[in-house]
């Protein structure tokens, strides 16, 4: 059974990169990133404490819903759109294969 | 001048157990950190958070690991220098350094251990062209002296405790209050939003929401604001100050330009042996540092303090002998102190 699926990251110039993520390692799409070494900087680990990993949803997937933790995080941030999250409080589940996010402006 | 055997920049969990460690060796230790209060990220950010990765505690908050450290180092002393953060780094001739704080404090030690974890915690910015421009002419990004606004006309931007708590005291000090969130609901504190909207009610508040404020205009000093609106048109509020209150985030800061090899915003150490910089006399230990395999774990930063002050103690006293024991062997630190 292939645990893998596939999802498009559109990094700050436009590029789009096709990136396979494993769905069996409770991996969240910040560290997804970082591991293909997109330019995103997951400053606070994982926490929803930084914006730095902050994203727009462009696909119609539906995700988890933000944490009240996460709505926080993004009432500080900058660029914040309707479909906005933290890419660090998305985990990759088979249900999401075909996820596309862009990646927001960095602010700090 | 503040002299001292170790300098250690930042008082997160890091720079506080380095005081034990270096204490263990009769070392005194002075911390500089930017914060107010010691414990770094775990007083700042997540204090009420569990870490479940300490060795020997199942569980800890994050705040009350910095309490048990605090706690931990009481016996060895160690000064502080709190709310300054470190700039600048001259080398003396017979071989210390002198840092000096952004208030001008200066501190003479041996060696200096940079602690710094995620850097120094500034203000979030909104990206507003020319924002910095009207700062301390109108932009506060932090509310230090309330009298400032009194009987002014004030618009504070942010949804968060900082923001509500600003709004409501200076509902009573500033001639006007308005308040721009970009959310129609708050997260702060239950009684303080309630105590918001009967403001807002009262007409003491004005409450502007679905808002943010995109622009900044004033000849020399901030006379005004622009605020987006979703589905209206935009708004411009004549104001002599504007708060934007986001939070706070680490940066490098000052360190960066201290002549230390950095890599993607840390420090190059060499973990084969003692966590040195490429400058002789400066360590670098903690989050703050990189080397191959490196984990950003409080029990790392742990570990590389340790090994750190063997090093720093041959350089505070290059005649004295160096003897490692066991602090059951010695029975508790209390010999030390």
């Amino acid at each position: 059974m292939s645990a893998d699926i596939k999802i498009t990251v559109v990094d700050r110039e436009g590029l789009h990169h096709e990136l396979i993520a494993p769905t069996d390692m409770n991996m969240n799409l910040m560290e997804v990133c970082k591991s293909y070494e997109l330019p995103v900087k997951g400053t606070c680990g994982g926490m929803a404490m930084c914006a730095s990993c902050h994203c727009y949803i462009e696909s119609a997937h539906t995700l988890n819903a933000p944490s009240d933790d996460e709505e926080d995080m993004l009432d500080q941030a900058f660029f914040v759109e309707e479909n906005s999250r933290l890419g660090c409080q998305i985990f990759m589940k088979p249900e999401y294969d075909g996820l596309m996010v862009r990646l927001a402006e960095e602010s700090e | 001048m503040i002299e001292t055997d170790l300098l250690i920049i930042g008082a997160g969990p890091t720079g506080l157990f380095t005081v034990f460690e270096a204490g263990l060796l009769k070392m005194k230790c002075h911390l500089i950190d930017s914060l107010p209060q010691p414990g770094g990220q775990l007083a700042e950010i997540y204090p009420k958070k569990p870490i479940y990765d300490i060795p020997g505690f199942p569980v800890v908050m994050a705040g009350e690991l910095v309490d048990q450290l605090m706690e931990q180092i009481k016996p060895f002393n160690p000064g502080f220098t709190l709310g300054e953060s470190a700039v600048s780094i001259e080398e003396t001739e017979d071989g210390s350094f002198i840092v000096t704080t952004n208030k001008g404090t200066k501190h003479k030690a041996p060696s200096v251990a940079i602690a710094g974890g995620l850097g120094v915690f500034t203000p979030r910015k909104p990206p507003i062209e020319g924002l910095t421009e009207f700062e301390e002419k109108g932009v506060d990004y932090i509310v230090r002296d309330p009298e400032k606004y009194r009987d002014k006309r004030v618009v504070i931007s942010g949804g968060g405790d900082s923001a509500l708590d600003w709004t409501v005291f200076l509902a009573d000090v500033a001639s006007e209050v308005s308040l721009v969130h970009r959310r129609t609901s708050f997260r702060g504190h239950l009684d303080t939003v309630d105590k918001v909207h009967e403001l807002a009610l009262q007409g003491k508040v004005k409450l502007i929401t679905n808002a943010e404020v995109v622009d900044v205009d004033g000849q020399s000093e901030l006379d005004s604001v622009t605020i987006k609106i979703k589905g209206a048109e935009d708004l411009n509020i004549e104001c002599d100050h504007w708060l934007p209150l986001f939070g706070l985030t680490p940066t490098l800061g000052p360190i960066g330009d201290w002549g230390l090899e950095i890599e993607k915003n840390a420090i190059v150490v060499d973990n084969a042996t003692d966590y040195r910089t490429n400058r002789e006399g400066i360590y670098a230990i903690g989050d703050v540092n990189t080397y191959p395999g490196k984990l950003k774990l409080i029990l790392c930063g742990f570990h590389e303090a340790t090994i750190m002050v063997q090093s720093a103690f041959k350089r505070a006293f290059p005649d004295k002998k160096l003897s490692f024991k066991y602090t059951t062997v010695m029975g508790g630190v209390g010999s030390l102190e």
